[in-house]
């Protein structure tokens, strides 16, 4: 008879499991709007579903992107989830030769060689199907357990693993860790001692084990296997059970995530069920935590992405969590499930400034001069007054109808605002600004700050072309309008938050650069950038913390020796310039100086 | 009656005990540089709302100090929050938190 008692514990465990992922899959879909739920019903009858099945093999089974961060940690998570796979999937196969049926009950492979005790002794056992599948069931089994031993030198030597910090896990996550830990050593011992006990059925682990281990026990061997295999489920039982309280939730719901994804469905307005889903689907892997400057420069170590999202599952969001980030965008990039960290800060600021109001009705609607080309420098730009001044004289030299929209005074572009979580608010300023930009007729618009470009190209869905001023002075150059000669500068590139990580805009400022200057290779480049400091998504912090930021910052970047830091960005230009041994310059200052002397300057500024 | 072209002017001097200091208590305690200041006024000269409008940060700052608070919900409505202020500031006083603060405390205190 296939089923003995012991097997309860692990079916109710994978019964509660299961319902539990139905009702909390119910309750996303239920909640969400008609265009997310187009977009699933028509994703799930389209080939995305292989593309998201694809990313599920890598990423979520075979954890490349671990792999990319450390080799030692990517095979750790490997071993777990790959193998685990394998397990399972070997283990069905495995227990349809033996059942002859094509559906089993659940426990039946899981338990299978208590059930099951082959007496063949075939010659080439390994080239038989069930001699390979015993041969390959005890192998997966040690690939597992290597992982897990490198799981509890990770506990206590996690610089081995290319982590310096790793999290602090919460009671429950410990629990439901520990029974992770002992599902495969006990799966170990209940087959060896069940193979040793009856002298044959096991593998070439478990056979020579078990006949050992039944050697140098004098006791009933057979009830102490039967011990073990009741041991076995348990851990499993409550391992399951604990899952949708501990981390171990992101096993299930980085699944759905992965495909909801591969459907299109992204963060967004309205989408509270996707920030639940992206909330539980953080395994607290702490990458977020080595890469956070908070933590490397400032010593803050409890607002970092994982306790952050930590704090939103357990409901305990704390005002000084949420407002305590720079919002730079480098857990994000670093986060191994793509979580949109970033967004999720902003969404809690948000809930906190909800009865918190604003009165704009000062700004009034100005006419509009009509030109070409609409430059906007910022609020930063008019702090650092020296790049507007650099990007009037390229764009006369270049003989552009411009119109410095903001020369006198500048409404913000909204950026600000909705980094402290005033989203309506922002809106109210947004109208302002595009209502401005869309008179002047233009066909393009220029901004000196990525601040300002990231939310012109997010939010404000101009019918123009965007773009940042070193798109725009590359496209000029390339045009032949900026007669240009090198200064064979040594300087290194800074790439400011905004414009490289938020907006994707790394190409064009360095190619930029290279046309007139020497530029060095620097650790913190592209994705990799750091913040210098001065983000306006930092709320609340002192000065002290913010120049240890911009300190950091500063000794990676000068470590090469340059001549000049450049950055293309004022506020970055601003931060760094307060602390920097060196000169700080924006690109397109450097462009201005690159300006031969005797070019005749022309001045179209509309008036 | 008639007039001459004169009022009589209202007594200017302040008088704490009428004044709540509820609000300048809170802001002391959330956001300490608020101490920092000088009154220099750098924040009001490079404030972007200011271009616009009567928009007055080193006011606003005299208002929390003395706990008068009867304007102070209109003044700071008018704040588009761009962080000028905070980077010109030679004392390095939060000014958008300072801002976010007052937000704050105008809620605790039902102002």
């Amino acid at each position: 008879m296939t089923f003995n008692l012991f097997v309860l514990p692990f079916v109710l465990g994978l019964i509660f499991l299961f319902f539990t992922m139905i009702r909390k899959n119910r309750n996303w879909i239920r909640r969400m709007d008609p265009e997310d739920k187009q977009k699933l019903a028509s994703g799930l009858r389209s080939a995305k579903v292989f593309l998201a099945l694809r990313e599920i093999f890598f990423e979520s089974l075979l954890h490349r992107k671990m792999f990319h961060k450390n080799p030692l940690l990517g095979f750790m998570h490997m071993s777990f989830a790959f193998g685990w796979f394998l397990l399972i999937l070997f283990g069905n196969l495995e227990s349809r030769i033996y059942s002859g049926f094509w559906i089993n009950p659940p426990y039946f492979p899981i338990f299978l060689k208590f059930f099951i005790h082959d007496k063949r002794v075939l010659p080439f056992e390994i080239f038989t199907v069930p001699g390979f599948f015993r041969f390959s069931m005890d192998l997966i089994l040690m690939f597992i357990l290597c992982g897990m031993v490198l799981a509890i030198i990770k506990r206590s030597h996690s610089k081995w693993f290319g982590l310096k910090k790793t999290t602090q896990l919460q009671f429950s996550d410990k629990v439901a860790m520990t029974c992770l830990w002992l599902i495969f050593p006990l799966r170990l011992l209940a087959e060896s001692f069940t193979a040793g006990a009856y002298g044959y059925g096991g593998g070439f682990v478990t056979q020579h084990l078990g006949n050992v281990l039944v050697f140098i026990w004098p006791l009933s061997d057979k009830v102490v296997a039967y011990a073990f295999w009741w041991m076995y489920s348990l851990s499993l039982g409550i391992f399951f059970i604990t899952v949708p309280y501990s981390r171990y939730m992101h096993i299930p719901t980085e699944l759905i995530l992965i495909f909801y994804r591969n459907f299109g469905i992204h963060p967004g307005k309205g989408s509270e069920y996707f920030s639940e889903i992206e909330v539980l689907s953080c395994p607290r892997c702490g990458v977020c935590i080595d890469v956070c400057q908070m933590n490397s420069a400032a010593g803050i170590h409890d607002i970092q992405a994982v306790y952050f999202l930590q704090s939103i599952r357990n409901q305990q969001v704390m005002e000084s969590i949420a407002t305590r980030c720079l919002v730079c965008g480098r857990c994000q990039e670093a986060c191994p499930v793509g979580i949109h960290t970033d967004f999720q800060r902003i969404v809690q600021r948000e809930s906190f400034q909800q009865l918190q109001f604003q009165d704009y009705s000062y700004l009034k609607q100005e006419t509009t001069k009509k030109a070409e080309v609409v430059y906007f420098a910022g609020c930063m730009s008019h702090l650092t007054p020296t790049i507007p001044r650099a990007m009037k004289k390229i764009l006369d030299t270049s003989k552009v109808d411009y119109l410095f929209m903001d020369e006198d005074r500048s409404i913000c572009c909204g950026r600000p605002l909705m980094l402290a979580g005033k989203l309506q608010q922002a809106r109210d300023l947004i109208e302002q600004n595009k209502n401005k930009i869309m008179d002047s007729g233009a066909t393009t618009l220029v901004t000196s700050c990525p601040i300002c470009y990231r939310i012109f190209m997010e939010e404000y869905h101009l019918e123009l072309r965007v773009l940042h001023h070193t798109q725009y002075i590359l496209e000029l150059i390339k045009l032949g309008k900026v007669p240009l000669q090198s200064y064979h500068r040594k300087v290194v590139y800074h790439d400011p938050c905004d414009l490289g990580r938020g907006s994707g805009i790394f190409n064009e400022p360095m190619e930029l650069l290279q046309k007139i200057a020497d530029p060095l290779d620097t650790e913190n480049k592209g994705v990799d950038s750091l913040c210098c400091g001065g983000s306006l998504g930092l709320l609340n912090a002192g000065t002290e913390e913010r120049d240890k930021i911009t300190q950091e910052a500063l000794s990676s970047y000068l470590e090469c020796d340059p001549e000049l830091l450049v950055t293309a960005c004022p506020l970055c230009k601003k931060t760094f310039a307060k602390l920097s041994p060196v000169g700080v310059m924006d690109i397109a200052e450097l462009v201005m100086d690159a300006i031969p002397k005797d070019t005749v300057i022309e001045r179209r500024l509309v008036l | 009656m008639k007039s001459f072209g004169y009022t009589i002017t209202k007594d200017r001097q302040i008088d704490f005990d009428l004044n709540d200091r509820n609000v300048t208590g809170f802001i002391n305690k959330v956001e300490p540089s608020f101490r920092l200041c000088m009154a220099c006024g750098s924040c009001t000269g490079t404030c972007s709302a200011g271009h616009f409008t009567d928009f007055n940060i080193r006011m606003i700052h005299t208002l929390v100090q003395r706990g008068e608070t009867k304007h102070l919900k209109k003044e700071i409505m008018k704040c588009m929050l761009c962080g000028k202020c905070q980077l010109v500031c030679p004392r390095g006083v939060n000014l958008r938190n300072l801002i976010l603060s007052i937000h704050t405390a105008l809620e605790t205190y039902g102002i």
